[in-house]
C-alpha cells in the first residue's frame, strides 16, 4: 500500500523516510493559498492532490521527491 | 581517614551463578556469599579496593513472570548487606537475564539509593527498558565478550565504589541516557556549530552535540497499477478534527490518533471542522479546514472516476513534538487498519 507525503518541510520528510513526497504550499496552509481567489485557491490543490496520485502511481526505488 | 574497602553485591541468574540452565530458571532470588562465576574476576580487578560482599542470584524466568515482585525481592536481599554499588550482569544479548539486571538495579538504585550498574549487548530489551535511568556498559552479544567486559564493568565499579563523578558517556564508556547536563563552555554555540561545520566540510571527525533519532528505513511500496479501481484515503498530522476535537488529540505531544467518518461529506467546512494542532497559525486551516486534509479535492476526482472510491473515513493526529515511537505507533496501526479495510493508497499531508 504506497503512501504519498505531502509534505510542506520537505528535508523533514525526507529525514523521517517518507519514500513518495510531494511538496507542498505552506506549513500553516499546505494545500491552499489563502492569497488567491477562491477557484485559483481549489484548483491549486487538485493539481496538488493529483500530483499524489501520479507519486501513487510510480514505482520507486528509493525516497523520492516529485518536485516536477 | 583510612577508607574502607567500598561494599559491591552482584546480581546474576542462575546460569552464571552455577546452579543451572533453562531447568533451573524457575528458581526465585537468593543470596550466595562473596564472589560467584564473574564476580570472580570482577573481584580481581577491583584488587583490594573493592569487595564484592555477596552474589544475588535469581532464575530468568522466576524474574520475567514476576519482574516487579522479583525486582523487590532482590532488593531485600541486597539491602542487609549495605553495598556501596550494586552490580548486575554482563548480560550480553540475553533479552530475560538483560531485563531482569535492568529492573534489578532500578529498584536498587529507587529504594535504596545506592548507585548501580550493568552491562549488556546495546540491542538486548533491557536496555530500551532500563537505559534512561541506570548506567549501561555497552558488551558483545555473547559470553565470548566476557574478559573484555569485565575490566570496562569493573572501572566503572571502582569510579562509584569511589564516589568519582561520572562524565560524559563517550568518556566514560557507558551507553548515554538522554540526560542532559547544564555546563559552562569557553566557545558560544555559533562558534561551536561554525567549527564543527568547517571540520566536516574538510572531512575531519567532529562530535555532534545534539545527536538525531535515527528513523527506521522501509522499502517503498509497489504502485498502485489501475487508480481508477484503487480506494484512496486521506490521513493528516495537521490536525483537522470535528469541532470540538471530540477526541481529544493533544496540541502537541500526541498521544493518540482519531479516525472519522467522511461518509456522505464532500467539504470540510469551517462550522464543523477545525484544526487542533498547536504548533502552526491556526487561522487558514480554521477557515478552510481542506487546506490542510484536502477532501473537496479528492472527492471531486473520486466523482470524476479518477480515482476507484474514497475511503469512508479520514485518520488525523498531531504531528507537532510528537515521540518518535508514538509516531510510528500511530503509523503502524493506522497502517494495519487501512490494509484491513481494503485500501490501496494513501495521501498523507503534512504542515
Amino acid at each position: 500500500m504506497p503512501v504519498v507525503h505531502v509534505a510542506s518541510i520537505v528535508p523533514i520528510s525526507v529525514t523521517v523516510g517518507a519514500n513518495r513526497i510531494v511538496p507542498a504550499v505552506a506549513i500553516p496552509h499546505p494545500l491552499g493559498n489563502p492569497a488567491l481567489p477562491e477557484r485559483d485557491e481549489r484548483e491549486l490543490r487538485l493539481r496538488l492532490v493529483e500530483k499524489g496520485l501520479r507519486a501513487l502511481q510510480t514505482d520507486v526505488e528509493q525516497q523520492t521527491v516529485f518536485d516536477g | 581517614m583510612v577508607r574502607g574497602r567500598y561494599r559491591v553485591v552482584h546480581y546474576l541468574n542462575q546460569f552464571f551463578a552455577q546452579i543451572g540452565g533453562e531447568e533451573k530458571a524457575g528458581i526465585p532470588p537468593q543470596v550466595k556469599k562473596g564472589a560467584v562465576g564473574p564476580g570472580i574476576p570482577l573481584q580481581q580487578a577491583l584488587g583490594d579496593e573493592g569487595e564484592i560482599v555477596a552474589t544475588v542470584v535469581c532464575g530468568d524466568n522466576y524474574f520475567g513472570e514476576n519482574i516487579e515482585a522479583a525486582a523487590e525481592a532482590v532488593v531485600d536481599l541486597v539491602a542487609p548487606h549495605r553495598p556501596d554499588v550494586f552490580v548486575a550482569g554482563p548480560a550480553f544479548n540475553a533479552g530475560r537475564y538483560g531485563i531482569a539486571c535492568g529492573a534489578a538495579c532500578t529498584a536498587v538504585m529507587k529504594r535504596l539509593g545506592v548507585p548501580v550498574v550493568t552491562a549488556m549487548y546495546e540491542e538486548n530489551p533491557g536496555v530500551e527498558l532500563y537505559r534512561k535511568e541506570v548506567f549501561m556498559i555497552p558488551a558483545p552479544r555473547s559470553v565470548q565478550g566476557m574478559r573484555e567486559t569485565i575490566p570496562k564493568l569493573a572501572g566503572f565499579v571502582r569510579k562509584l565504589g569511589l564516589g568519582q563523578p561520572i562524565g560524559l558517556p563517550q568518556v566514560d564508556g557507558y551507553l548515554p541516557r538522554g540526560v542532559r547536563v547544564h555546563a559552562f563552555v569557553e566557545r558560544t554555540g555559533a562558534q561551536r556549530a561554525v567549527d564543527m561545520l568547517l571540520a566536516k566540510l574538510k572531512g575531519e571527525a567532529f562530535q555532534t552535540e545534539y545527536p538525531m533519532p535515527t528513523f527506521e528505513r522501509i522499502p517503498p511500496s509497489p504502485a498502485i497499477k489501475e487508480l481508477s479501481a484503487a480506494t484512496i484515503a486521506l490521513v493528516t498530522t495537521g490536525g483537522i478534527v470535528p469541532r470540538g476535537n471530540p477526541d481529544r488529540i493533544e496540541a502537541a505531544s500526541a498521544s493518540k490518533f482519531a479516525a472519522y467518518s467522511i461518509a456522505g461529506t464532500d467539504d470540510l467546512t469551517a462550522d464543523a471542522y477545525q484544526t487542533c494542532h498547536g504548533g502552526y497559525d491556526p487561522v487558514y486551516a480554521n477557515e478552510d479546514p481542506d487546506r490542510v486534509l484536502p477532501l473537496d479535492a479528492a472527492r471531486a476526482l473520486e466523482k470524476g472516476g479518477i480515482i476507484g472510491r474514497l475511503h469512508g473515513e479520514y485518520y488525523v493526529t498531531v504531528g507537532n513534538a510528537t515521540s518518535v515511537a508514538n509516531a510510528q505507533r500511530f503509523g503502524k496501526a493506522i497502517g494495519e487498519r487501512l490494509l484491513a479495510a481494503g485500501v490501496d493508497g494513501v495521501i498523507l499531508t503534512s504542515t
